[in-house]
């Protein structure tokens, strides 16, 4: 167990989290579909209460991946953080209001109305998930800002990590390509989350509109990541000299990662392929309702190959427009040997955590929720 | 060279202590209430008797309303030593990092599953899976507690560590050392106990208001009964703790303990201040105006509580000023003090000598740079002072942390004599009629929580200037971000926080008033 390997496993960790959050986002696809699935206040209930069950799956584990980037790769966590503070700001802010909104919705005494927190649903299912797409988005365009450690010294101002651009984070939304990815997580958010209702809820009315909304959604989903993904590996990447670690830009770097990195490809071929065969199956039989787990592991495929291309194989997987020498890899970022070592051990248990989750997955959702079940008073929201 | 905004590091740490107590609000209470809902859920488990289902229920609605705002204010914690105290994230990342790391894969996980078990669960999976639910929730919650306060604790106490010039970073060394130092230990017994009088202090107010109002009086009386029992461990739980807090507190932070204490000149046999008044005209440690304007002592106590002697010496803010006292330093063992002048020149040693060392290796002039690694690491105890820039800055807020710890020891006698009177009166069925109790019953539920935050204020502004114990000065720790960002973010969350206390205070008394459903 060297440095490089565990540098390497917690990349693939990190990536994994990261795979397993999009997958999750369809709990704010389900929110920004609430009134476009839900037309009577019986149907949305219904959809919020199957959300309800999920939402802290998704909430939980965006909060360990940015736990578990701050303990492998602190360097990344000081400075995009710190540095793109609105567009983390403004996630945050879009999962802060959701994490109330399931709770206080229908409760009396809300204050705020039931609307209003419908409306933060909305806002969490539009914002968290473009937002999010976004700032993914920037691990392989970019971002404007300078690492010198060597600052510590400087008894006046010893900030090591700064941001150049005035806009805080937010100007990675005026780059089309990080629009297009964060567009793409948002239909394909939307696109799990109807496979999601067809395959947890009994109600002929929601299946078909989430029918609908899957073909609806999967074609703006297929142009915005095919644009992405085609724009990418055709241009340039930053690449890191295996020796002297100096990074520099080299085209098609992404796509040359893919190639030379086969388990990779095919991870991402084969999550590509099961994400389009849960909707295309879905599509093409009414009674099929499993296309959610086929389109999830698809999407989870796909999304860790993505993050691997961008850390592995001697790439920046946080590059710096400013100054390419200040960009960030697995290697200059990550925590000490020990540390990665200890937190290795911890990650053990990880298996076991998976089959918790899976059972208790299993338990609330054997039954499907129906309209009798929301009439008899047994459900939260 | 451009100099840091102050206002920046005074906005940048208003946020944070914003956010802090507001999150601190809906913890303590997930921590108690997780802890006696469990146990309830338990008798009904063991008995099948409905009404202790009736009883779960009805806390448990509470439980989940109160839940939803401590998640949401704990997500910005997390998230801001990043945005905020980006420079911290890198300095100490490495080991401040993995208990985060560790929470999230053992806590929030485990938490987050089984809460969705508890609440949609009951009429879907079996008794004893959906009894063991709850009792995971409430690990789940207090195992999250456990590894935040690990990592605070980290903060308070840095040990387990070394100093790496080649990554200007600290690096863990010792992770045993990390996980159990024993101010971590003392920590997490001394918070999670004290989180449990909070839950019983809720349960019981709730519960008198129902006997104030001839309602439910069955559910109320067995809900005191239980509460007042956890309630009363967790008093003697936290004073035995707290008592070891305060030691490790004198020996490692002895700034924050003669804050605590409002004690400037130290003395052998020191006496322990059980009610003053601070003087308000004393600005500085030096000017030799009198601390207090009244003060009761029980004489000696603070010398035995420290030091498990009558007649140590306790170091006042002078004598830790000027040094020249014979005493126990933060390792345990007994040395002469030295000044914080002595402190800050040995501290801006160790600083060049890191610039030093850095400039010696981009030369290539690897002897160099080991000559200037050995002055780091022989001043290295020092390195923050190196940024202080007025010795006196060293001095925590007196009044603050004096008052604070007071309220926080004074409620909690107040809770051990309430715990055992409503015990008691319930036991002998007489609590009903004793409507003033019942009555203080109801307003010992917001003296819980400031009992709580008190605590919180004497950890966290009482070891100020230090972000880091000795190592950083919590300037050195923030972000190089506009304060006009921290200003709108710090409105933002103020005004966001505040709408849902509200709501969450209005759907709480409107949930108590409905009172217990009916079991179906």
């Amino acid at each position: 167990m060297d440095y490089t390997f565990l540098q390497q496993y917690w990349w693939f960790l990190i990536s994994l989290l990261g795979a397993l959050l999009v997958f999750l986002l369809f709990v704010q696809g389900g929110q920004s579909l609430l009134y476009t699935i839900g037309k009577t206040e019986l149907e949305q209930t219904m959809l919020i209460n199957a959300l309800g069950r999920k939402w802290e799956f998704t909430f939980t584990t965006l909060v360990t991946f940015g736990g578990a980037f701050f303990a492998s790769f602190p360097l990344f966590y000081s400075t995009s953080f710190g540095g793109a503070y609105w567009l983390w700001m403004s996630i945050l802010f879009c999962f802060i209001v959701q994490a109330v909104s399931y709770e206080f919705r229908s409760k009396k005494g809300n204050v705020l109305g039931k609307k209003t927190y419908e409306a933060f649903l909305l806002i969490n299912g539009f914002g968290g998930t473009v937002l999010l797409g976004v700032a993914v988005a920037t691990f392989f365009t970019g971002s404007d800002f300078v690492v010198n450690k060597d600052s510590l010294t400087n008894l006046a101002d010893p900030v090591i990590s700064r941001w150049l651009n005035p806009l805080g984070g937010l100007e990675a939304l005026l780059n089309v390509r990080n629009l297009m990815l964060g567009l793409a997580v948002f239909f394909l958010s939307r696109v799990t989350a109807s496979l999601y209702f067809i395959n947890c809820i009994q109600d002929e009315a929601i299946n078909a509109r989430s029918r609908k909304q899957v073909f609806v959604n999967i074609v703006p989903f297929l142009a915005f990541f095919l644009g992405f993904v085609i724009w990418t590996f055709a241009g340039k990447g930053f690449a890191v000299h295996p020796e002297t670690q100096q990074v520099y830009r080299l085209p098609a770097k992404y796509f040359i990662n893919l190639l030379e990195m086969p388990a990779v490809l095919t991870l991402f071929l084969s999550g590509v392929l099961s994400l389009l065969y849960g909707v295309v199956r879905t599509l093409l039989k009414p009674d099929y309702r499993k296309g959610v787990w086929f389109t999830g592991a698809g999407v989870v495929a796909a999304v860790l190959a993505l993050f691997l291309i961008v850390g592995l194989h001697n790439t920046s997987y946080y590059p710096s427009n400013t100054d390419l020498q200040s960009s960030l890899t697995i290697c200059n970022s990550s925590s000490s040997f020990f540390t990665l070592k200890v937190m290795s051990i911890v990650s053990l248990i990880i298996p076991f955590v998976a089959l918790y989750i899976f059972q208790a997955w299993r338990a609330i959702n054997r039954k499907p929720i129906d309209q009798e079940e929301m009439r008899s008073g047994d459900h939260q929201y | 060279m451009e100099a840091l905004d102050y206002s920046l590091v005074d906005w940048s740490r208003a946020q944070f202590a914003l956010t802090a107590i507001y999150h601190w609000l809906f913890v303590p209470l997930t921590l108690g209430l997780g802890l006696i809902l469990s146990v309830m859920e338990t008798v009904y488990y063991k008995t099948g008797k409905t009404e202790w289902k009736r009883m779960t229920q009805f806390w448990m609605t509470l439980f989940g309303i109160n839940f939803a705002v401590g998640v949401a204010t704990g997500i910005i914690l997390e998230f801001q030593f990043g945005t905020n105290w980006s420079n911290y994230s890198w300095f100490v990342g490495d080991i401040f990092g993995a208990p985060l790391a560790i929470e999230g894969i053992l806590a929030f996980f485990m938490e987050s599953t089984f809460i969705a078990v508890m609440f949609f669960g009951w009429n879907k999976v079996s008794k004893g899976f959906h009894l063991a639910s709850t009792w995971l929730t409430f690990l789940g919650a207090s195992i999250s507690a456990v590894w935040i306060l690990v990592a605070n604790a980290w903060m308070q106490f840095p040990n387990g560590m070394t100093f790496n010039p080649e990554t200007v970073r600290n690096e863990m060394t010792d992770f045993w050392s990390v996980l159990f130092s024993p101010v971590a230990i003392n920590k997490i017994l001394h918070t999670v106990t004290s989180s449990w009088i909070v839950g019983a202090a809720f349960v019981v107010g709730v519960s008198s208001w129902f006997l104030l109002k001839k309602r439910e009086s069955e559910m109320a009386e067995k809900s005191i009964q239980l509460a007042s029992v956890l309630g009363f461990a967790g008093v003697i739980l936290a004073l035995l703790t707290g008592d070891g807090s305060a030691q490790q507190v004198a020996q490692r932070q002895p700034m924050k303990l003669a804050a605590m204490e409002g004690l400037y000149e130290g003395k052998h046999g020191a006496g322990l201040v059980a009610v003053g008044l601070l003087n308000p005209a004393k600005k500085n440690y030096d000017d030799r105006i009198a601390p207090f304007l009244l003060r009761i002592e029980i004489p000696r106590a603070l010398s035995y509580l420290s030091f498990r002697d009558f007649n140590a010496f306790v170091p006042g803010i002078s004598d830790l000023m000027d040094g020249g006292y014979t005493g126990i330093n933060a390792r345990g063992k007994q040395q002469t003090a030295i000044s914080v002048e002595e402190k800050r020149t040995r501290g801006q040693k160790a600083v060049q000598a890191l610039a030093d060392f850095k400039k010696a290796r981009k030369a290539g002039n690897d002897s160099l740079a080991s000559v200037h690694r050995t002055i780091l690491e022989t001043n290295y105890s020092y390195f923050g002072y190196g940024f202080i820039k007025d010795k006196k800055d060293v001095i925590p807020n007196v009044p603050l942390t004096f008052y604070a710890f007071h309220t926080m020891v004074i409620l909690g006698c107040f809770f051990l004599i309430f715990f055992v009177l409503i015990w008691y009166l319930n036991q002998k069925n007489k609590l009903s009629s004793q409507k003033w109790l019942l009555g203080l019953a109801i307003i010992a539920i917001p003296l819980a929580y400031i009992c709580s935050e008190s605590g919180w204020i004497v950890a966290e502004a009482g070891r100020q200037p230090w972000v880091i114990q000795d190592i950083m000065p919590t300037f050195a720790a923030v972000s190089s971000i506009q304060t006009s960002s921290v200003q709108t973010t710090f409105l933002l969350f103020a005004i966001l926080f505040t709408i849902m206390l509200v709501a969450e205070v209005s759907i709480m008394i409107r949930q108590i008033r409905k009172g217990p459903e009916n079991v179906h």
